[in-house]
């Protein structure tokens, strides 16, 4: 049976992966491509500018999931997007490396409001800074919480 | 005056117990006087006047109580389920639920304006039982039969959104203002098409009695036939007088928790809910007074066993309502009220005018 | 009346959970809104970090108590794609009918809840019935009525039950028929229609941006399903076809749903016709490399559920990310609701389909 996943006017993601190479040549590391799968090493400093290319010339329109992941032996912080093209059917995965002690990235909210909450949320857990966020205040835990409880260096378990 | 069997029935039980207590002073004490005034047609009266209230007090509260059973059964049948299991064909499960809301503690919120909150319901059940006295439900079984009451029973109908709108502001809680404010603005939407439809009754009768109205059923047509119109908008406009479903906006649960009873606990709140079936008792007396002919069936039983069970069967129209339909908002409401119930009732009062000048009816 | 801001929730019958929507209302008219989660947080993906791969599989049950089926499975194949497994064909049949199954059934369970926003209690009872047949037939399959703990890295726990193709068959083929009573009840009662037409409009545009996923994207008019544009298990190999409804307001979302659930029914049908026996389950490894990352995105019966895991040389993950799709949706919650009445809010939220477990995690 022939292939649904594949939308008929659509780019795949290797296309997709040279578009970008091409024109963020030292920024982004293209990491893997397939026909429905785009994985990228981001610099941060090219984050915004590499969505908003994405989001007005590729059509990537949805933001699937901002995480945050922290590398406490590396002594860094990650962020990690996924963001889905509902036009080309295909989802790019991009990595952004942050020192831990300044972790700070630029906010993508401003370009998808679906990324607002998680944004929120990773700064709720993980202590990451996202400058321009409309409102970087705390989602899950309660208000006024001192900690950021998903990072390693948190023990599970202790009281706060 | 009260002029029935009921009365005459009461009379003789009062006169009997009198002339017993009477002998009591009389013979063994020897206060001839006292006796003597005792069974004075005065005394009589007032004691008969009071237990005929209390008898039609009793009957109209338990009719309410069955119209809860009723209502509990046929709707867990629309549902798919078996509705009340206590007692005899669940009929005690209502005495237990009052007895559990009876030995409940009274809660009065702190911030709440104290007298207000208690007098609200005091009022409500007060007007809802005004109106059982004012619902004959035989020619023989009554206890007031006034000149106006079908004007009467509309008075004190159209008061309880004062004491909804009271029992909301004074519980100082953002939901039950809203809760009364839909009551004082549902008012508008359903009142004066009620008052209109009962209008073509009042010009095809010509009295305001629910005596004369009955009588007029009996001697030519039940209003319901040539009046159809006129009692499809009092139906609906019923429905919402007595907020149940699908007009029941100021104690619509799923937005505004429980409307303007949110504060309400306990036996507080049992008493409302009781007293809303009460308003259903009297919402479903006149109609079977004004449209179905009230107490005029054939003779093999008691006229006022033919008035129950229409009103078990109008009742049981609410209820059937209640379970197909989902519950509108005031937007929709008013919008109902103005534009469909209101010609609907001006052409029903026209039917009425012209069956009248015509000479038909 | 004053503008002022009105809590509704964390205990407020509109919120199916524990949730707290904050609205500014200038009379009943919202002016602006905030919803505020957090109540039911568990800290869900820093637990998982302390425990074993198997270990999780029945907490991500608990990640949603509607739908726990399709959580266990996303982390299944979350898992599978980290460790590279291929599971057997016949596990990924069954996969599939009871991923469908589950989303029957979760889908009742919203239309259970609507019913009760929207004030018919009948409406409740009808879908929470036949939720109770599909919910035996998860029992027969294993064991468990809510949380099922049924699928497993590398396939599922144990191959269907004896008669589990008549089961189901019969089951769906009596659904069927009460979908139509649904639709019945709600499609062409004109209240419904009412309440739900015209409110919570939410353009392609904005749902596309806000990140919203599912039926509520589907009912925005975008023809974008995971099933069928990135497809997992066996939906590449069945005709069926992405429900899409154009008018972007609650009734559009309701009408996705109801569709939906028409269209479970069709691919378990074919699933069941093209299950071959053979092997449910191959050996997963027990541990997975350091810093390598797998993801998987299903539709789950409320949006896209996402999960990021990366491994951690040992049999734990180092990290595991969780997007749940009504935590995104919610948020987008203010767009839909500004400039209706509070008397919409559980139209409009009904038709969303609030769970809080995933959503707070």
């Amino acid at each position: 049976m022939e292939r649904i996943g594949l939308a008929p006017g659509g780019k795949t993601g290797e296309v997709l992966a040279q578009d970008i190479a091409q024109k963020f040549p030292q920024l982004v590391t293209i990491t893997k491509a397939t026909h429905n799968r785009l994985y990228a090493k981001v610099d941060k400093a090219a984050l915004v500018p590499l969505c908003s290319y994405m989001k007005d010339n590729l059509d990537f329109e949805h933001v699937t999931c901002v995480g945050g992941v922290d590398w406490l032996e590396e002594k860094k912080m990650q962020v990690v997007y996924h963001i889905t093209s509902y036009a080309n059917k295909v989802t790019a995965e991009l990595v952004v490396d942050l020192p831990r002690d300044q972790p700070e990235v630029d906010s993508i909210t401003p370009l998808w409001g679906g990324a607002n909450w998680h944004e929120r949320e990773t700064w709720d857990m993980f202590g990451i800074v996202f400058v321009g966020h409309p409102k970087l205040e705390r989602l899950l835990n309660p208000a006024g919480t001192e900690v950021f409880p998903f990072r390693k260096d948190f023990v599970s378990g202790r009281r706060v | 005056m009260i002029q029935n069997g009921l009365y005459d029935f009461i009379y003789g039980i009062a006169l009997w117990l009198m002339q017993v207590v009477a002998w009591f002073f009389n013979n063994v004490l020897s206060w001839y006087g006292f006796g003597s005034w005792l069974v004075s047609p005065g005394v009589l009266e007032f004691l008969t006047t009071l237990l005929v209230a209390l008898v039609v007090f009793i009957v109209g509260f338990l009719v309410s109580i069955t119209f809860i059973w009723e209502e509990r059964k046929i709707l867990g049948r629309l549902m798919d389920r078996r509705g009340t299991q206590v007692g005899f064909l669940g009929l005690f499960q209502n005495f237990a639920d009052g007895l559990k809301t009876f030995i409940k503690e009274h809660i009065i919120p702190d911030e709440v304006d104290k007298q207000l909150f208690n007098l609200a319901p005091v009022l409500l059940i007060a007007m809802s039982c005004l109106m059982i006295c004012l619902i004959p439900i035989g020619p023989d079984f009554y206890m007031a039969n006034l000149s106006a009451g079908l004007l009467l029973v509309f008075a004190i109908f159209s008061l309880a959104p004062f004491a909804i709108l009271m029992a909301g502001w004074s519980s100082n809680n953002k939901y039950t203002v809203m809760g009364g404010m839909r009551a004082a603005a549902q008012l508008i939407a359903y009142e004066v098409p009620i008052l209109l439809s009962v209008a073509g009754v009042v010009v095809l009768v010509g009295s305001l009695n629910f005596m004369d109205i009955v009588a007029f059923q009996q001697e030519n047509i039940w209003l319901v036939v040539p009046l159809f119109l006129g009692a499809l908008v009092f139906f609906i406009g019923v429905i919402a007088e007595v907020e149940r479903i699908p007009f029941d906006l100021p104690e619509a649960e799923a937005e505004l928790v429980e409307g303007w009873m949110t504060e309400y606990g306990g036996f507080r709140w049992g008493l409302i809910m009781l007293s809303e079936y009460v308003r259903g008792f009297a919402a479903c007396g006149v109609l079977v007074l004004i449209f179905l002919g009230g107490w005029a069936g054939p003779d093999f039983i008691w006229p006022e066993v033919w008035f129950l069970i229409k009103m078990f069967l109008v009742f049981a129209l609410f209820i059937w309502v209640r379970g197909a339909l989902m519950r509108v908002t005031t937007k929709q409401i008013l919008g109902l009220g103005w534009t469909k119930l209101m010609p609907l009732a001006l052409i029903n009062l026209g039917i009425a005018i012209a069956l009248r000048m015509g000479g038909w009816l | 009346m004053a503008e002022m801001w009105l809590n509704m929730g964390p205990q407020h019958p509109m919120t199916h959970g524990l949730w707290n929507l904050r609205v500014k209302v200038d009379g009943e008219t919202m002016t602006e809104a905030e919803p505020v989660i957090g109540y039911l947080h568990r800290g869900w993906e820093k637990i998982t970090e302390n425990r074993k791969f198997t270990q999780i599989i029945p907490m991500a049950d608990r990640l949603c108590y509607g739908a726990s089926m399709s959580w266990s499975h996303l982390y299944c194949l979350t898992m599978e794609n980290l460790m590279e497994v291929e599971v057997p064909e016949r596990a990924k049949w069954i996969r599939t009918i009871v991923l469908e199954a589950q989303r029957i059934g979760s889908h009742l369970m919203w239309l259970a809840a609507l019913g009760t926003d929207l004030g018919s209690y009948t409406v409740f009872l009808y879908p929470v019935r036949e939720r109770e047949l599909f919910l035996d037939l998860m029992q027969n399959l294993c064991g468990a009525r809510m949380t099922y703990n049924y699928p497993r890295i590398g396939g599922v726990r144990n191959d269907v039950p004896a008669n589990f193709e008549r089961d189901f068959t019969r089951v769906l083929n009596h659904f069927e028929k009460r979908l139509t009573d649904y639709e019945a009840l709600c499609d062409q009662s004109t209240i419904f229609r009412m309440r739900m037409e015209d409110v919570g409009y939410l353009s392609a545009e904005k749902a596309k941006n806000l990140g919203v996923t599912g039926p509520n994207l589907r009912g925005s008019g975008v023809d974008y399903d995971v099933r069928r544009d990135d497809p997992y298990e066996m939906y590449d190999q069945v005709d069926w076809k992405v429900c899409v409804e154009k008018t972007c307001d609650a009734y559009a979302r309701y009408r996705v749903k109801m569709d939906e659930m028409r269209e479970s029914c069709n691919i378990i049908r074919q699933c069941i016709k093209r299950m071959k026996p053979g092997a449910i389950r191959v050996k997963p490894p027990r541990t997975a490399p350091k810093g390598k990352t797998g993801w998987a995105h299903v539709e789950d019966p409320r949006g896209e559920g996402f999960m990021y895991v990366i491994g951690n040389g040992d049999d734990r993950p180092y990290r595991l990310k969780v997007r749940s799709p009504i935590f995104v949706t919610v948020s987008a919650a203010p767009e839909m609701l500004v400039g209706y009445k509070i008397a919409d809010v559980p139209a409009i939220m009904g038709s969303v389909d609030m769970c809080l477990g995933e959503t707070d995690r």
